[in-house]
């Protein structure tokens, strides 16, 4: 089951107008994307922290959703050091570790945890429809927008469709194994997903037609940027206006 | 009976998927302005078929439909019969696709032209309505079975139907939440069609009960002398039963039929 543990809280963060920290997540994050140098990378992490800080979220939870992340990020420092030409730097073994190869591993991990964290701090701290309809407002289009809502909405009766498939799999006796039997089995199992999925979206297509769907939808949401967005709008582009000119080298460090 | 003009008035309506046998065979179906007709009948026998045809989203082989005293064909037609007919779906998953409560009450309303502030109003006094109060921003999926089967009716009650089309609503419903929804169906005023499998739900809330088969549907009027079998303690030592009434019709004599 999907939860949104970040989505409840009384924090600053989750009291701003869901426009702006999409808005600002979205900035920061391409921001941080093309950085090459540490100075800016660290700032940005730095950044990142200080959101999280404000956001007071469940430290645990938070790093166990880091864990995540870092877990593909061992996999880049096993074989981009190693697999990168340059000078260098240490031997391990027959293998042998480049400079360059090394600063990439380790800018990819600031940045792919920085913006991460940021993520966390400002996306998940608002439940999802409040995202869709922040999106809405933010003129994403109508389609986009009510395919990820709907999509949101059906994956949990999917889950529970898969769950009951693979129940009564199991009460059978099957057991999975590497076989063609198992094999076979999900493919059933996956084709009959699909074939409910269409079923249940014909449903949801009569039940709105029904209810007088003139394929236009309606958000019920108001948005109201009060004084502390402001502040926040100040502050999180000084922060992200700093981190460029940190990478352009416009400062020194 | 009244002499009034029928809602609905099917005559001699045919449907069958493509390449599938004849679902409903030449059926007739009337629905005057003052009925609560209730249909119980077997699994595959054609009653959700019935309420899809009627709101148009299945379309007949043949057959004439009057709805509201005009005869409907094409979808233009059907998109006013939609907008004065409500009908609840059996699976309620597939008649909350908001992620809110409130959202998904008032979506109806939205879609009739009613303003944000009106279509909140109307959701929120229909909420109040089924005793759904505090449910506003609620997610529709976390809902429970019995949750989601009042949201849904308040959803299609939502829309002010002029007549209502339920399809097994009590299905699964704990003894509270029937009890609840028959309470409401009581205070309705407008006209409904209930399908269920439950004698005794549709005793208490409807006037008529129609059965359908071989694609047909028919009013079984003849009282039937039958027995029940049935469970209770002490139920393998010799007793008799209170001579209550016997004959369907009479829900209590079969609710309520203890050793004397």
């Amino acid at each position: 089951m999907l939860r949104e543990p970040f989505a409840a809280g009384d924090s600053f963060l989750h009291r701003l107008d869901p426009r702006i920290r999409l808005a600002a997540a979205v900035v920061y994050s391409c921001a941080v994307a093309v950085c090459r140098e540490f100075p800016a990378l660290l700032s940005a992490l730095v950044v990142a922290v200080a959101l999280i800080a404000l956001a007071r979220l469940r430290a645990a939870e938070v790093f166990k959703r880091l864990l995540v992340v870092n877990g593909l990020v061992v996999f880049i420092w096993a074989v981009i050091p190693f697999t990168f030409p340059g000078e260098a730097l240490f031997r391990l073994g027959p293998f042998t570790a480049a400079r360059e190869g090394v600063a990439l591993a380790a800018q990819i991990t600031l940045k792919s945890n920085a913006i991460v964290i940021a993520f966390m701090a400002l996306v998940a701290t608002m439940p999802f429809a409040t995202a869709g309809h922040a999106l809405h407002r933010l003129r994403v289009p109508d389609k986009i927008v009510h395919l990820l809502l709907m999509t949101y909405r059906y994956i949990f009766v999917l889950e529970q469709e898969y769950l009951r498939l693979a129940r009564a799999a199991a009460i059978r006796g099957f057991r999975p194994g590497t076989n063609l039997h198992t094999y076979r089995t999900y493919a059933y199992l996956i084709g009959m997903l699909f074939v409910k999925a269409i079923d249940r979206a014909e449903r949801v297509r009569w039940a709105m037609l029904c209810r007088g769907f003139k394929r236009k939808f309606y958000s019920l949401h108001e948005f109201k940027a009060g004084r502390g967005s402001v502040i926040f709008l100040i502050f999180i582009s000084a922060a992200v206006l700093g981190i460029a000119a940190l990478e352009l080298g416009a400062v020194a460090w | 009976m009244t002499t009034a003009s029928p809602i609905i008035d099917l005559k001699g309506v045919s449907f069958g998927y493509p390449g599938g046998p004849l679902i409903l065979r030449e059926l007739d179906f009337t629905l005057l302005p003052e009925d609560r007709v209730g249909i119980i009948a077997p699994n595959g026998s054609g009653k959700t078929t019935l309420f899809l045809l009627i709101m148009g989203l299945l379309k007949p082989l043949s057959g004439r439909m009057q709805i509201f005293g005009k005869e409907v064909r094409e979808e233009k037609g059907f998109t006013e019969v939609r907008r004065r007919i409500g009908l609840l779906f059996q699976d309620a998953d597939d008649q909350l696709f908001s992620p809110t409560v409130l959202e998904d009450v008032a979506f109806g309303p939205l879609n009739l032209g009613k303003s944000k502030a009106e279509a909140l109003a109307i959701a929120r006094r229909t909420l109040d309505f089924l005793g759904l109060n505090g449910f506003e921003d609620r997610i529709t999926f976390k809902l429970s079975g019995g949750e989601k089967r009042l949201v849904s009716l308040a959803t299609v009650l939502a829309m002010e139907p002029e007549v209502l089309l339920l399809d097994e609503p009590v299905n699964g419903l704990d003894t509270r939440t029937r009890t609840r929804l028959m309470e409401v169906l009581l205070q309705l005023t407008i006209p409904f069609v209930l399908i269920s499998h439950e004698l005794d739900f549709l005793t208490a809330t409807t006037m008529t009960i129609y059965t359908m088969a071989d694609g047909r549907i028919r009013l079984d009027q003849e009282l039937t002398l039958h027995q029940h079998l049935h469970a209770h303690p002490l139920g393998a030592s010799p007793h008799e039963h209170c001579p209550t009434g016997a004959a369907h019709g009479d829900s209590s004599a079969h609710a309520v039929d203890k050793p004397c």
